[in-house]
């Protein structure tokens, strides 16, 4: 730092940290008073017209993402990096040394060092000190001179790494956030029960997005405790890549469904109003010449799909007899409910009576009702499922988060090390202890001590037992 | 015996502890300090149980959860690990006073927890949201790391009135520790908190981001510990910078503790999503 230009020394120091530390605490406080991203309806009736235009270009009503929240945060990271290779430069010699020259002066000179004189030689003394030194610190060197000795011992030396894993863990948070912002998305979506959706709503910007895949809801739950709060939400999902469904799970909240690097989250649900009880995108099919069926046999689970022009028989595999699709309804009831367009035919199984089924065309599983040994859908663009309830029963939608974060895993990494850094930095210490033989005329002279980079009243205390071990060793 | 039984007992434990170490304090009788300590070591074992029982009950109510989910057992966790953070002090520096500055606030949590008619000490079932095992590792770290501001800020108060007259050799103010110990004991605490609270910080990243798909969203509850934990990294960096030592040090601990106290209670003023320590 001694030849460093200002620039490098104006990063260096740790006052520009204390600096910038209080001043993202103070605005951060700002951001939590005034509510953050809310229409800008609400703000100008707090504010009034001229005062919002203000706030707004000094992006006071989304400011954890202004430029200035995020030039402190910038300036940090700088202050972090260069006050960290400026005393690393310093400490990596220190840190990484194999045999470090150890000065008996750094100890002897020490104001707390610690003498006594005693009989034996030094070869004695020796193999009465060492044992005690290298219990304590494994990494325990003597070193002889003509009239002198040195046993040096030291432990935790990597701990001083510690703190420096602090700061890069800061680092790799920022990293990780940055990359985030850029490369991942977050959204959300109301999916109504029965639909599939392929698109999201962007959170921040409001943007559209598309996904590689459809979400569909196959059906949302919710069930309350007695008293009437909430206990669970349930959504059943699936995802379909083409026609197919790739995936399926039900998600509740706190257990998401995660599918190629997107995970969707249970995040809230409602109530379709009325009028949108119909999907509204019905197909608007109308009669065809001919329907595609499928046949699902209950016995083996098999299905087998036929094309069925109207009023000709076909036969169904699995000798389970055979159906012909007799008319087209556009608006069919059910035991008085209205179902919507359907086909009626009739199934003449193999053995037993013909029976007259209906098949809505938006309900795929209607005719599983039935029970019988067979059920039949007509294969259709959309279908829901359908609820055998009332007809005005209440329809819901899903509301689903919808997030992608390609940093999450930096951000993870900066976690471990930030933790484990602290633990280190706070609680490990590099300690080094030394005891100087110095051989007088008629007996040695022997000077203890030690030092620690952090916690010296802990070390004081060690330093005096070390010592009264050696007086009565 | 239940569980409310048992917590309306430790808070007058808790009360006594309090009395018990003030009177050391007061009236200049350390002596007072020994039973001071059973006391407390009793409301915690009483405590214990009564939470315990609270985790069993609400099993047997079908609604099982840890009783860490509502106001009121968010305060009594609060005495339990504050109180469990002071005697491990104490045990370790044997500097018994700082209880009168200590147990004190853990009598007022559990005082205010079964007293105010604003909260409710039913056992309540959890919704959606807290469901998960990550609620225990949130709040528990949190909490040790509130415990831990909260001795600091203790041990501060102490620091400065014992530096308007250091070297007093009568009252009170002499019978406190001196003032390099109790600048030294703030700072162990400060580490052990902050230690904590980026342990809770972290928790409560990871839980958000496998609930909700998103580690950090700046609600106002996430931003305020965000805010604490600036207010203690502070402390630490300006304790390395000459000249910053005592006085400051404690201001900034009480600093520190007030913008605890604002993540614990004010947040619940804000609009956020930690609906729960609300009222
Ligand atoms: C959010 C950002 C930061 C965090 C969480 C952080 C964390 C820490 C921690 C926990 C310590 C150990 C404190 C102790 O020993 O009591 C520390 C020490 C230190 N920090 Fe930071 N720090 C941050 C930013 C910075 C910045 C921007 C600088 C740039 C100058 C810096 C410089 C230092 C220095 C010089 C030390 C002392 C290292 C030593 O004892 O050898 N810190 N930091």
């Amino acid at each position: 730092m001694k030849n460093a230009n200002p620039m490098w020394k104006f990063f260096c120091s740790v006052k520009l940290t204390i600096v910038l530390l209080l001043s993202l605490a103070f605005t951060s406080i700002l951001g939590t008073f005034i509510p953050q991203n809310e229409n800008p309806d609400a703000y100008i009736h707090a504010f009034g017209p001229f005062l919002y235009q203000f706030l707004s270009v000094l992006g006071v009503f989304d400011m954890y993402h202004s430029w200035w929240f995020q030039g402190l945060l910038m300036l940090l990271a700088i202050n972090i990096i260069v006050c960290s290779i400026d005393r690393l430069k310093g400490s990596w010699k220190l840190i990484f040394n194999r045999n470090p020259n150890v000065r008996p002066e750094r100890f002897t000179r020490r104001s707390d060092a610690r003498t006594l004189t005693d009989k034996r030689n030094i070869e004695e003394l020796i193999a009465a000190y060492q044992p005690i030194i290298a219990k304590q610190y494994p990494n325990c060197e003597v070193t002889r001179s003509d009239l002198s000795a040195t046993i040096y011992g030291e432990k935790g030396r990597l701990s001083r790494l510690g703190v420096y894993i602090v700061h890069l863990s800061v680092i790799l948070l920022l990293a990780g956030g940055l990359v985030g912002s850029f490369f991942g998305f977050e959204g959300f979506v109301n999916i109504p029960e029965g639909e599939a959706i392929d698109t999201i709503r962007l959170r921040n910007s409001g943007r559209i997005h598309r996904l590689d895949f459809q979400i569909r809801c196959d059906n949302f739950s919710m069930t309350v405790y007695e008293t009437g709060t909430p206990k669970e939400y349930r959504s059943s999902l699936s995802i379909v890549e083409g026609e197919k469904v790739v995936k399926q799970k039900e998600i509740i909240v706190n257990d998401p469904l995660h599918y190629r690097g997107i995970n969707i989250f249970q995040s809230s649900y409602g109530k379709l109003p009325p009028e949108q009880m119909q999907p509204k995108n019905m197909p608007q099919t109308g009669p065809q010449e001919s329907y595609t069926l499928n046949f699902t046999s209950r016995e083996s689970g098999l299905s087998y799909s036929a094309n069925a022009p109207v009023g000709k028989p076909i036969t169904i595999p699995e000798g389970l007899g055979k159906f012909v699709v007799m008319a087209y309804e556009a608006d069919a009831t059910f035991r008085g409910m209205d179902v919507g367009s359907a086909l009626t035919g009739i199934l003449t199984p193999s053995k037993g009576e013909a029976v007259e089924i209906l098949l809505p065309l938006k309900f795929a599983n209607f005719d599983k009702m039935r029970g019988g040994d067979i059920f039949i859908t007509v294969a259709s663009r959309q279908q829901e499922k359908f609820s055998p309830q009332s007809p005005d029963k209440e329809r819901y939608y899903t509301g689903l988060q919808v997030t992608r974060d390609p940093g999450v895993w930096l951000v993870y990494t900066g976690f471990i090390l930030m933790i484990s850094g602290c633990f280190v930095t706070f609680y490990i210490s590099h300690r080094q202890v030394c005891i100087v033989i110095d051989q007088l005329k008629k007996n040695c002279k022997v000077t203890f001590a030690g030092t620690a980079n952090r916690n010296k009243l802990a070390m004081k205390n060690t330093v005096e037992k070390i010592f009264s071990t050696i007086k009565n060793s | 015996m239940t569980s409310s039984q048992l917590l309306s007992i430790s808070t007058f434990v808790f009360g006594l502890a309090a009395f018990l170490y003030l009177a050391a304090l007061i009236f200049k009788k350390p002596r007072l300090t020994q039973p001071a300590r059973w006391t407390v070591m009793a409301a915690v074992v009483v405590t214990t149980g009564g939470l315990l029982f609270r985790w069993v009950e609400s099993y047997q109510m079908g609604i099982g959860h840890a009783p860490l989910s509502n106001l009121y057992e968010s305060l009594v966790f609060f005495a339990w690990t504050s109180s469990l953070v002071y005697l491990f002090m104490e045990f370790k520096y044997k500097k018994p006073l700082i209880g009168a500055f200590v147990t004190p606030i853990a009598f007022l949590a559990m005082a205010y927890a079964s007293l105010s008619p604003n909260i409710s000490d039913r056992i309540q079932p959890l919704v959606p949201a807290l469901k998960s095992n990550w609620l225990i590792a949130h709040v528990a770290t949190c909490f040790f790391g509130y415990s831990a501001f909260a001795i600091s800020f203790g041990i501060s108060i102490m620091y400065l009135m014992k530096a308007l007259k250091p070297d007093s050799a009568h009252g009170i103010i002499s019978h406190i520790p001196k003032l390099d110990i109790l600048d030294e004991l703030t700072h162990q605490m400060v580490l052990f908190g902050f230690l904590l609270l980026t342990a809770g910080i972290i928790t409560g990243a990871v839980w958000a981001n496998s609930a909700w798909g998103s580690y950090w969203s700046w609600d106002p509850k996430e931003t305020w510990s965000l805010i604490t934990w600036f207010i203690y990294a502070t402390l630490l960096h300006a304790r390395l910078m000459r000249g910053w030592q005592g006085n400051q040090i404690a201001y900034l601990s009480i600093v520190g503790f007030a913008a605890v106290m604002f993540t614990y209670f004010g947040v619940n003023l804000l609009p956020g999503l930690h609906s729960y320590g609300k009222v």
